[in-house]
């Protein structure tokens, strides 16, 4: 599965706020760190293999762990329509 | 005009900056719905805005701290220059969103806002048939041009989501309008029962919606909900008349988000202008950042200060904010009352006999129009 930022849903630094945040319909995702991270990875081209292997080399943290974290957080996100998985 | 000017340290609540602007560019519509949110005094195009004004509301908008605006009206596609308000807003960095009726908006048009960078569009619905959406709108042929339109947006995949307004007339239609969405490739739907300030009080009668509608609509969306995960997400407003508790009034007076009118008047809310003791600065004549924080209409009901019982001693007035203002003004006559649709409401059974009594009516609607306009339903706008 490769998740896809959808048109209509952003990746957005609130320079005011001085946080980072995912823009979509009515909605503003405030992103803590982990979330930021993860979503930085997404390229529309990396699955989620992919990203998960990348975030455990950087993080310096089990493939395992992160793998269920990141599975996760793209569930939550595809839910609620912010995320497409693209077979 | 003098308003009184308290440092941030100073104040009793700490005000955060706003999240979210609603640009209502003009007040003309093709379309003359009669639960329209538009103030019953209907501000002339002489009146509006020009697009630079517009341009520099944006720019101060998103250095205030806002990142969504919506692009509202009225019909904002009545404005000529729309593509250059879209394009101006995506350059001062915020997501753009436009409200609209689609109505009389060509493919050609909707091409030109996807290039200048539209994020998202919400589609209104006034039924789900021709016959339905017609007579709501007041305009004959409205629903087939909207429909193309629809298709249009599809084809371009610009992100949608439906807005559909229900009511006494049209909410048997609802699981229809659900499919519609999907069919639409719509990514959400608005599903809102009708508030009754402004326009919309003049119909009462005719709008009100039955308890057992109230009912079967809370039903139909928690149905959708669970069958239509993942595919469509519905964002509901039920209907206050008929709930013990008042409709939650946004984050709070002026927390966050504001209204641009289209003449400039700068509101903490879109129905605002039903407060007769409230007064608006302009956003041609003060910055935004002072009318923000120091208007005294954004002032007018931050806080609990301006509350009475039953509200004042009431644990969930940090929940519900008392309810909604504009409601308490036109049910009670006072806009810092308890919002007279919450059970503790002294005004709360005299509410619900009139509610009562009104779905049993059946009023007139009465379409929304400019003062000395005669407009006739099934006109041509
Ligand atoms: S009394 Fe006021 S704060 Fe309490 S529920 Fe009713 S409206 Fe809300
Ligand atoms: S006062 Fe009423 S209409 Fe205005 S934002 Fe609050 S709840 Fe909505």
């Amino acid at each position: 599965m490769t998740p896809v930022l959808p048109r209509g849903v952003r990746l957005h630094h609130d320079r005011v706020r001085d946080r980072w945040v995912l823009l979509a319909p009515e909605r503003v995702i405030d992103l803590d760190p982990i979330g930021h991270a993860i979503l930085s990875e997404i390229d529309g081209a990396s699955a989620v293999g992919e990203i998960t292997d990348r975030l455990a080399v950087k993080y310096d943290a089990p493939v395992e762990q992160i793998g269920g974290d990141v599975r996760e957080y793209l569930a939550g996100l595809a839910d609620r329509r912010f995320l497409d998985m693209v077979p | 005009m003098t308003v009184q000017h308290k440092p941030q340290a100073a104040r009793a609540v700490q005000v955060p900056a706003p999240m979210a602007m609603l640009a209502e560019l003009t007040h003309r519509c093709p379309l003359s719905c009669p639960y329209c949110s538009n103030p019953v005094e209907l501000t002339r195009k002489e009146a509006e805005l020009p697009t630079e004004a517009w341009l520099d509301a944006f720019r101060q908008a998103a250095d205030l701290g806002v990142l969504q605006v919506h692009l509202s009206g009225g019909e904002p596609a009545a404005r000529r220059d729309l593509t250059e308000l879209i394009a101006g807003a995506r350059d001062a960095g915020l997501y753009v969103n436009l409200i609209t009726s689609a109505i009389g908006v060509t493919r050609k048009r909707l091409e030109a806002f996807d290039a200048a960078g539209l994020d998202h569009i919400q589609l209104s619905l006034q039924g789900t048939n021709p016959e339905m959406a017609d007579m709501i709108g007041g305009y004959r042929g409205g629903y087939e041009r909207k429909m193309q339109a629809a298709a249009w947006i599809k084809e371009l995949g610009i992100p949608l989501t439906l807005n559909t307004v229900l009511h006494r007339k049209n909410l048997h239609q609802l699981p229809r309008a659900i499919d519609m969405a999907v069919e639409m490739g719509a990514r959400r739907i608005e599903v809102a029962i009708v508030q009754f300030h402004g326009w919309a009080l003049r119909s009462r009668a005719a709008l009100m919606p039955t308890l057992e509608q109230a009912e079967e609509a809370s039903r139909v969306v928690a149905e959708a909900r669970k069958r239509l995960k993942g595919v469509l997400v519905l964002d509901y407003v039920p209907a206050d008349y008929h709930t013990a508790t008042p409709k939650r009034c946004m984050g709070g007076w002026g927390m966050t988000g504001l209204n641009i009118a289209p003449d400039g008047q700068v509101l903490p809310c879109h129905a605002a202008q039903t407060i007769p003791h409230l007064t608006f600065d302009r956003i041609t004549e003060r910055p935004l950042r002072d009318i923000w924080y120091d208007g005294a209409a954004f002032n007018a009901y931050r806080g609990d200060d301006w509350m009475q019982e039953p509200c004042r001693s009431c644990d969930l007035k940090t929940k519900d904010f008392g309810g909604c203002r504009c409601q308490a003004m036109a049910l009670a006559g006072d806009a810092a009352a308890t919002d007279p649709t919450c059970a503790k409401s002294p005004l709360n059974a005299a509410v619900r006999a009139q509610a009562a009594e009104d779905q049993q009516g059946d009023g007139a609607l009465v379409y929304r129009a400019f003062e000395d306009a005669t407009k006739v339903p099934f006109g041509t706008g």
